[in-house]
């Protein structure tokens, strides 16, 4: 490949210029440098002088050929040189084309690189006016030739679908009669029929396969077990040693989506998997809502967890225990055997366990409930659990829910329950009825030997029928159901235990506590299983593996939804059905991946090409610098280099490098200053406000600081420095102990980093002085545009409830003793942390026993720092109300602010109930 | 009066004004150079007319009867007549070089020649002022004379440049057995202060010549193709290549210096070159005890 065609030009017919270069090295080759004028009082004894050297009548050849290459340089420079100019033909033919692309998900990490790619060649098809027909095997189309430029407008809405290409029989029907050439962009993944496919192309004409290079980089679904959840990632080629990085997104206890989890997955040199195991609390684990392979945008990177790494928590309880060493008499044996592969058991007592919050409570034979217990559980379920109740001998002894239906139970209860088959009754041991298709067992195989001996008899009622889920072959209940809130109460009319029926031995037992998600299912159930369910897709992939809304998608039946392969109906995501959810991967466990391979003779491009690289700034940065040596050359030929000049040019040149591409010293520089002023923040104490973005709030905030400092450094023995504005976004805060805010409309919401920082400030004990500097137009109830502001700017802010100040609050009484907190405004509404709830007034105290520290946020109106600003000579600059009483409220306000001052200084100090004696004698009380 | 002779007057006046006020600052400046070296009368080392005693001697015949100091005479029997110390005032002449060559800095922290040359004559004449000698400019301008206001008009004398590229030594009106004062860079015909000196001798003057030089003037350092031009732009000289003639000029200075040297030599001068580099106080210091040197 020679080099030319690698640089092209914008306008070539500059280059033209480049013939008048000698004509200027003949001209310049005359003209001499200029002489000096000096004036030199010396000079007469020179006036006999003569020079014996005269070389610099010329200019010398090597100035002429730098200033020949500077003027060279700019014309190439302004003719525009570009590298690896594009436009160039791709696809040079004749005939029709017809682009075929994959564009399943593994093509959409490079996405918009293969439409690029395309787009390519249909310039190159356009410029030969060949009409081009486009085809998408993951969503075929019957392909139509038309003008390449317009397939080109119309692929550039292309997106990737999160499945491989289906049937090739269709395409291959679809594809047209004539004769035309083609251009294949594939995944580099096999499919079905592909081969077949290509020899149909093959038949019609030539056919160049494009297959770019990057690997295709997959996850597996997670495995749990043993407590360790183990995650595979592989690739498709086998490469150099890579590091990945794993994410695990889902909500954060707040319920903001977030990520959660983050960790290495390194593949070594020459392996094409990496295996990653993750051992994370049970809590983190069941957030976790996708996994995902960081910076690999595609769907075959995500994988969504369903309800397998879910492990549900179910409380057992049961009544006492008689007996010691009886274990298999236990009510609870068995379903603590059933459950215990799948779920987190939680035993204890009623009261302690409802707190923790578990999914599912057993109730093994608890007949009766304490009022307290009973109130707390109902709470409970209508939250959304699940209370599953079992019969037993103390249930048909009680009297529970005989009369009237208990809340807990979902049937009344007929006396005593009955007992068929025994010794001691007639009748048969009863198997069980089908399920009806309302149940949620339907579906459910129910073996031959499952019999009941004993049960609980349900009395007949007109809800009866619906709230029947299993019944036993006479139709007596077997499981009845009732929905409380968005829980359920759910009872099986036998024991738990073996002692009246087998069901608790059968494995339909442990099908039915799966049906109702008592447990959980390690292994994803089989077609058979789901036949008669329909399932709800909540959300679904796009090819990129970004998680998008289901709502318009029709239902997917089960067993479709376990075996069918993916395509346009059955999208990867996650589905619902009654009560789990099942997760549809784009990459499931068993899915076999293998790099497709083109049979021998086939037109393999790579489509990679280097970038077009626009030369023009370079080529005309290095005429500039030749021209800029050409000076300093020319300053030297000519001998009006004197070390001087030298020196001021050498110091411009730093300068320069300074100014263009050092950031270092700059760098430097700001930490020195940040340690400079956090230096001069802790040395003293400094009142801060907070900068907005209005010059004149800045300015007054700034005086009005300054003029608190003045007056607590005069009155009290706090003598605070020259106040500091605070950027939120740069500065730290933790420095200063008092923060004033002045709201205005217009200012900036504060960064996430900055409302972490200042959360951190209000929960290390730093306070805030809200000021929305309105007091004067707010009423009760109104709302003003600052007020609106304050709530949105403090919204994310971590503040504890608000009250208007107590008469007997803190701040009344730090200093001065105060009931009103005017500033230039007299606004009455005060906020501060609300006093806890237990504060009481102590007998013969004049003061509650209130908050332990200092309030973080005072929230008022009353525009204080207008008050307290002076200017330079310490004299109010703010007019406040009319003549003595203005004085006086301006007294006041500054009152205010050294007790805020002194009220963070100091704390609770005094609201300590030493003072009292003193501080009632001043009250005169 | 028309707008042209108002302006002019204007015009003038603004020059004066310009002028005037580099006065006080050429004094103070004069004045705080001169402070720098105490003094006091000095007196001629032998009897004669003057306040100081200087000793009892036997009444000789001829002595009038009225030069008898009658209270040391008292004592014995023998007349004593009381001599006093002879003093008397000296007279300078400064000579300072008004040419433009003296207007002529190679840098912007040293000082003009014609500057330094100003305050160091003018310092000059304060310490002989206070030493009670009379001091004048050679020339009929200003006669010597003694007294504070003297020092006014010097200064005010020395203020006025000359248009001339280089000056020529003014030797009229010199007083017999004075002193004499040459500052200048004597970059110009030394014919001239030949004659001048020459003029001086014969009238018994003698004094010292001092040159005042800027590093540049002593160094040459110059490159590349360049016209000099003298200050007036009078004389002209292109060179293609400055520092070829380097050793040319040095040369011919150190020559030009020689001669001086010689000349002084000859006719019982003194001869010192001083840079504007230097410190001035060196060069006062030395153009006192050169003056007074004379004087013993």
């Amino acid at each position: 490949m020679s080099i030319l065609p690698l640089i092209g030009f914008t306008t070539p017919w500059l280059l033209a210029a480049l013939a008048v270069l000698p004509i200027i090295w003949l001209v310049l080759r005359a003209v001499p440098p200029a002489p000096i004028r000096r004036m030199f009082p010396g000079i007469v004894l020179l006036l006999n002088a003569r020079d014996d050297d005269q070389v610099t009548e010329k200019t010398p050849w090597w100035l002429l050929l730098l200033r020949v290459l500077a003027l060279g340089a700019a014309i190439i420079g302004f003719a525009g040189p570009v590298l690896n100019p594009e436009g160039r033909n791709e696809a040079a033919g004749s005939g029709p084309l017809l682009v075929v692309m994959d564009g399943g998900w593994a093509s959409a990490a490079d996405w918009t690189d293969r439409l690029e790619g395309v787009a390519t060649y249909l310039d190159g098809a356009d410029l030969d006016q060949r009409p081009v027909a486009f085809l998408q095997l993951t969503d075929p189309h019957e392909p139509v030739f038309q003008p390449a430029n317009a397939v080109s407008l119309s692929i550039r809405g292309l997106l990737p679908h999160p499945w491989r290409p289906g049937d090739m029989s269709d395409v291959i029907t679809l594809l047209p009669d004539e004769n035309f050439d083609t251009v294949w962009v594939s995944d580099s993944l096999s499919f079905d029929g592909r081969g077949d496919l290509l020899d149909a192309l093959d038949a019609k004409g030539d056919v160049s396969i494009i297959e770019p290079d990057n690997s295709v980089y997959v996850l597996r679904p997670g495995a749990y077990e043993n407590n360790v959840l183990t995650l595979t990632a592989e690739r498709m080629n086998e490469g150099p040693e890579t590091v990945l990085q794993l994410q695990g997104h889902g909500p954060d206890p707040s319920g903001r989506a977030t990520i959660l989890m983050n960790a290495e997955l390194a593949f070594e040199e020459g392996a094409t998997e990496a295996r990653i195991e993750l051992s994370l609390p049970s809590e983190l684990r069941a957030r976790i809502e996708r996994f995902a392979v960081q910076g690999v945008r595609s769907a075959g990177a995500v994988t969504l967890p369903d309800d397998a790494l879910r492990r549900r928590e179910v409380a057992l309880i049961s009544a006492r225990e008689e007996r010691e060493g009886l274990q298999l008499l236990s009510p609870l044996h068995f379903l603590s055997k059933t459950l215990e592969p799948s779920a987190d058991l939680l035993t204890g007592s009623l009261s302690d366990l409802i707190p923790a919050n578990p999914d599912v409570i057993v109730l093994a034979d608890v007949a009766q409930l304490g009022a307290v217990e009973v109130a707390e559980l109902q709470e409970w379920v209508e939250r959304g659990g699940l209370l599953l109740r079992f019969a037993g001998p103390r249930l048909a002894a009680s009297d529970v829910s005989r009369d009237e239906e208990d809340p807990l139970l979902p049937v009344r209860l007929r006396s005593g329950g009955r007992t068929v088959g025994g010794a001691m009754s007639w009748g048969q041991p009863k198997g069980l009825a089908p399920f009806p298709d309302t149940s949620p067992f339907f579906g459910l195989t129910i073996p031959d030997d499952v019999f009941v001996t004993s049960q609980v008899i349900a009395q007949p009622d007109p809800t009866l029928a619906d709230r029947v889920i299993a019944s036993l072959a006479d139709g007596t209940p077997l499981a009845t159901r009732k929905m409380l809130g968005q829980g359920q109460v759910v009872l099986f009319h036998v024991t738990a235990n073996a002692e009246w029926s087998n069901l608790p031995l059968s494995g339909l037992f442990v099908q039915m506590l799966e049906r109702l998600s008592v447990s959980s299912l390690m292994e994803r159930p089989a077609a058979e299983e789901l036949e008669g369910t329909v399932w709800k897709a909540l959300e679904i992939l796009d090819g990129y593996g970004n998680i998008e809304p289901a709502d318009t998608l029709p239902g997917v039946s089960g067993p479709d939804l376990v075996s069918k392969d993916l395509g346009p109906d059955l999208r990867p995501g996650l589905y619902q059905g009654q009560s789990r959810i099942l997760a549809r991967n784009v990459i499931e466990t068993d899915t076999v991946l293998t790099k497709a391979q083109w049979p021998t003779g086939t037109r393999l491009r790579v489509f990679e090409r280097p970038q077009e690289t626009v030369l023009m700034g370079y080529v005309l940065a290095g005429a500039i610098i030749l021209f800029a040596l050409d000076i300093l050359a020319s300053l030297w030929v000519s001998g009006r280099l004197s070390a001087r000049v030298m020196r001021k040019v050498s110091a411009g040149m730093i300068v320069l490098g300074v100014l263009t591409g050092l950031p270092q010293p700059s760098s430097a520089q700001e930490t020195d200053l940040d340690i400079e002023q956090a230096i001069a923040a802790t040395s003293e104490v400094v009142l801060a406000h907070i900068l907005t973005s209005n010059q004149r709030v800045d300015e007054l905030a700034q005086a009005g600081m300054r003029g608190l400092g003045e007056t607590v450094f005069f009155r009290t023995s706090v003598e605070p420095e020259p106040p500091h504005g605070v950027d939120l976004e740069t500065d730290e805060l933790a420095f200063y102990p008092l923060l004033y805010w002045p709201i205005d409309p217009a200012q900036p919401t504060p960064s996430d980093r900055a409302y972490a920082k200042l959360n951190d400030y209000l929960r290390s004990g730093g306070m805030i002085l809200f000021d929305t500097r309105d007091a004067d137009v707010t009423r009760f109830g109104s709302n003003t545009a600052n007020q609106r502001k304050l709530r949105e700017l403090a919204a994310p802010l971590d503040i504890p409830p608000l009250e208007p100040v107590p008469q007997d609050h803190v701040l009344t009484r730090t200093f001065y003793l105060l009931q009103e907190f005017p500033g230039r405004h007299q606004g009455r509404e005060i906020w501060v942390e609300a006093a806890p709830a237990n504060a009481e007034l102590a007998e013969g105290m004049p003061f509650r026993n209130l908050n332990d520290n200092v309030t973080p946020v005072v929230i008022g109106g009353n525009d204080w720092a207008a008050a307290w600003a002076t200017n330079e000579r310490g004299l109010p600059m703010v007019q406040i109300g009319r003549g003595f009483a203005g004085e006086r409220q301006r007294e006041v306000a500054h009152r205010f602010g050294v007790n805020l001052v002194m009220h963070v200084l100091t704390g609770n100090y005094k609201s300590d109930q030493v003072h009292v004696p003193a501080l009632l004698e001043r009250l005169g009380q | 009066m028309n707008a042209e002779t108002a302006s002019n007057v204007l015009n003038l006046r603004r020059d004066a004004q310009e002028e005037a006020s580099k006065l006080p600052a050429l004094l103070a400046r004069a004045e705080q150079l001169a402070n720098t070296m105490m003094l006091g009368e000095h007196g001629r080392r032998r009897a004669g007319q003057g306040d100081n005693f200087w000793q009892y001697r036997p009444m000789q015949p001829g002595d009038s009867y009225r030069s008898i100091d009658w209270r040391r005479s008292a004592r014995g029997d023998e007349q004593f007549v009381r001599e006093k110390e002879w003093q008397i005032a000296q007279s300078v002449l400064l000579w300072l070089d008004p040419g433009q060559s003296m207007r002529y800095s190679s840098h912007a922290n040293w000082p003009q020649k014609a500057e330094r040359a100003r305050v160091l004559v003018l310092a000059l004449a304060i310490l002989l002022q206070k030493g009670g000698e009379r001091v004048g400019l050679t020339g009929f301008s200003l006669p010597p004379q003694r007294g504070a206001a003297q020092v006014l008009r010097l200064a005010e004398a020395f203020c006025v440049e000359d248009n001339a590229d280089y000056a020529e030594p003014e030797a009229r009106g010199m007083i017999p057995h004075a002193r004499a004062v040459f500052v200048s860079d004597f970059m110009g015909n030394l014919d001239a202060v030949r004659a001048a000196l020459a003029k001086a001798t014969d009238r018994g003057v003698h004094g010292v010549l001092l040159q005042v030089l800027d590093p540049s003037e002593e160094e040459f350092p110059f490159e590349g193709r360049t016209i000099f031009q003298s200050m007036g732009g009078g004389i002209e000289n292109e060179t293609l290549k400055a520092s070829s003639l380097k050793s040319q000029y040095l040369d011919a200075l150190a020559k030009r210096k020689e001669e001086l040297s010689n000349l002084a030599q000859l006719s019982g001068w003194r001869y010192q070159c001083h840079h504007t580099s230097e410190s001035a106080q060196s060069a006062l210091l030395w153009l006192y005890s050169a003056l007074d040197g004379g004087q013993g």
